[in-house]
């Protein structure tokens, strides 16, 4: 029900060019989908959708992975780093954009001061590389909690009797974290891919409207960006709504995908 | 404060869409009583909102019919989403705030809304379209003069600059002109008064809807909109051409400094990190309170040579709509809200604890009587600017899907500013991608 009818409700108006107010409407068929496909800028998301995808999702799997492995092994000071660790998640979107944002402020952030200092000629505002690492900084940031949590988790629940066996063995901290621990962390991770391509294709959209904007040019406007930005701004339902069938689609392949070939390296 | 901030991003998703729409349906679906109720949508915060507050009651106690319901819907975008939202669902409100780029989508909604000019005949209150400022009400007028929505909340593109860096720097006189702009910007470099000579808040408004009216030339066909929704751009032209260039240049020296898309500038110029400034005029009471510097205001710089410049600027900020498909009673009663926020006395109120320009001519002349510019040195350029009559090429902007088409300039502004393409290139991209905007915008809109 509430995916059923808000997408079918999306397809439905995908078909239409319409006032916001709804008092004029034209049946365009396949045109606003056209008119996307023919658009360059619109296909060049996909390439920054891309890049902002797998980055986000790649190094923020790592990096909780690794923050969990240390606080799982750490014994003074367990509970503080666990608690500092999870605030993120506490923090809204918008203002985690705007904290970034601020870090990273040309001239005032203590960041590019930081960066200015090392020889790094800070400006997001007009350098897309730059402003796209921003965007990727604050979205790995405020889902690193999500995923510490659950790595840590897992990690608690392998049994210890394994990992000492690893040792006596005579393997290494990094041996035995390849061929025990991981192995044995595959559910979690692959539960945590899922979970993190979805949110780097769908709930970014309001760290990237506080950090960027999506600019400069398009440098930061991924898919759901542009669906929220002409549909709620521009009140371009037609086109957003389009769009928004473009993004289910893609999400339902890319699930399926890992659903269908990553999981069979699962080991459960 | 005011515009700007009202202004700001909000995060919002399409949920809360859905949310607008529920709740939209459940406020005005109060139960009856002899008094009639007045909802009014508005995205006015802090001592704004507190100013409306107090307007509503005030209004409320003068006479015993009509009860006016202030509510605070979020930010521009948002309340002007709910709005449209729950008129679809036919909850509208009776009156929401919209800001300027919405009044293209408005206007063509025929039937969705009541024109302020016939709501206050039919209702029997008094209206004169001479009293009003004619840049400012014009905007919010058809091109045959009849008067829209009511121009509640409106700034101006004005220019700011730092006294005592100016003083260091040895610029005797503020710079007037684009090129006295320049001047000054290589003199402060060069003497390392500031290493931010100048930047703007509102790429956009400030360089390309305010510069075409303040140079009397179009920005789109069709009076830039007025004559109808078949509109498309005109900025493909020298003078467009000449100051993009300048653009460019002046970034590539280091005399300019691009803050962002919005409001970024404001804080690069009371923070005292940039010595000159364009952007909103309703800046002035955050400058006043955070600057640490002598500062003044001036009005926007342009080019001396071109026939007809400075003309008038165009306005920011917002407007009253008034929704149809309401009660005659319920529109009498709107009728009387509006006579009552159009008096000067309530008006110099607005104008002068906001910053935002008085709407009608009664209450600057009111506001001047007062003493409140000598004062407040600098508050009356952005009336000066306005207090002229406008000719057809700057009564305002009325162009559609203006939210994509600002986005589109500023990409291309960029772009161009990055140095990955020249002046002739960015204005040429501007005009393809504005104009399957406006072409877009033209197949649903009715005039």
């Amino acid at each position: 029900m509430f995916f059923y009818w808000p997408a079918a409700e999306a397809l439905f108006q995908s078909v239409f060019i319409q006032d916001p107010f709804g008092a004029s409407r034209e049946f365009v068929g396949l045109e606003n989908f056209r008119e996307l496909f023919g658009d360059p800028l619109y296909l060049d998301s996909f390439r920054i959708t891309a890049v902002f995808s797998v980055a986000v999702t790649a190094i923020g799997l790592a990096l909780s992975l690794a923050l969990a492995y240390f606080a799982d092994r750490a014994i003074r000071g367990a509970l503080l780093f666990r608690t500092l660790l999870i605030v993120p998640y506490a923090v809204a979107p918008a203002i985690a954009g705007v904290l970034w944002m601020f870090l990273f402020n040309p001239t005032l952030g203590i960041v590019a001061h930081w960066l200015g200092a090392m020889g790094v000629a800070w400006n997001h505002v007009l350098d897309g590389t730059q402003a796209m690492i921003l965007v990727v900084v604050a979205a790995v940031w405020k889902q690193i909690s999500y995923n510490f949590v659950f790595f840590l988790a897992g990690l608690q629940s392998i049994p210890k009797s394994l990992i000492e066996a690893a040792a006596i063995d005579g393997a290494g901290a990094w041996r035995t974290f390849r061929s025990v621990i991981f192995p044995l962390l595959s559910p979690t991770t692959f539960f945590l891919l899922v979970i993190n391509v979805v949110y780097a294709f769908i709930e970014t959209f309001a760290i990237i409207d506080a950090a960027t904007g999506g600019g400069p040019a398009k440098a930061t406007e991924v898919l759901v960006y542009k669906v929220y930005n002409d549909g709620f701004k521009g009140l371009d339902i037609g086109s957003s709504a389009a769009q928004s069938v473009v993004l289910i689609v893609i999400l339902l392949v890319l699930t399926f995908v890992q659903f269908r070939y990553v999981e069979r390296r699962v080991r459960y | 404060m005011s515009t700007y901030q009202a202004r700001g991003r909000a995060g919002w998703s399409r949920r809360a869409f859905g949310a607008a729409l529920l709740a939209g349906g459940l406020a005005v679906s109060m139960p009856a009583s002899a008094v009639t109720e007045i909802q009014w949508w508005h995205s006015m915060t802090g001592a704004n909102n507190d100013r409306i507050v107090s307007f509503a009651e005030r209004f409320n106690k003068a006479q015993s019919d009509y009860k006016v319901v202030p509510v605070y819907k979020g930010s521009y975008p948002e309340s002007m989403t709910a709005a449209i939202a729950a008129y679809r669902a036919g909850n509208a409100p009776h009156i929401v705030q919209v800001f300027e780029i919405g009044t293209a989508t408005m206007m063509a909604a025929r039937g969705a809304i009541v024109p302020v000019e016939k709501l206050m005949k039919d209702a029997g209150e008094k209206f004169d379209r001479s009293a009003y400022v004619p840049a400012v009400a014009g905007y919010y007028t058809t091109r045959r003069g009849e008067m829209l929505s009511f121009p509640f909340n409106s700034s101006t593109t004005v220019f700011f600059y730092n006294k005592d860096v100016l003083a260091k720097a040895g610029v005797a006189a503020p710079p007037q002109t684009w090129s006295e702009v320049v001047a000054a910007a290589a003199k402060i470099k060069a003497s390392g008064a500031s290493a931010c000579p100048y930047t703007t808040s509102w790429p956009s408004w400030v360089h390309m809807e305010s510069f075409s009216a303040w140079h009397n030339t179009l920005l789109a066909s069709e009076d830039n909109g007025f004559g109808g929704p078949g509109a498309r751009l005109l900025v493909t032209t020298p003078l467009f051409e000449r100051h993009f260039g300048n653009l460019a240049r002046w970034a590539k020296d280091g005399l300019f400094v691009y803050a962002g898309r919005t409001t970024e500038g404001d804080a690069k110029f009371f923070s005292g990190e940039c010595a000159m400034f364009t952007g909103s005029s309703a800046v002035y009471g955050n400058v006043k309170r955070n600057a640490k510097f002598a500062f003044g205001i001036s009005k926007l710089p342009y080019y001396s040579d071109v026939p007809g410049a400075p003309q008038n600027t165009i306005i920011g900020g917002a407007s009253l709509w008034v929704m149809g498909g309401k009660k005659a009673a319920e529109y009498k009663g709107v009728a009387k809200l509006f006579t009552f926020l159009s008096s000067p006395e309530i008006q110099a109120e607005w104008h002068q604890a906001t910053g935002y320009l008085p709407l009608t001519i009664a209450a600057y002349e009111l506001t001047k009587k007062s003493g409140f510019y000598e004062k407040n040195p600098g508050t009356d350029v952005a009336v000066q600017q306005m207090i002229v009559k406008t000719t057809d090429k700057s009564r305002g902007i009325r162009l559609g899907n203006m939210a994509q088409i600002r986005d589109i300039v500023h990409e291309e502004m960029e772009t161009m500013l990055a140095g990955k393409e020249d002046a002739r290139s960015a204005l040429a991209n501007i005009k393809r991608r504005g104009d399957e905007q406006l072409a877009r915008f033209q197949r649903t809109a009715r005039e």
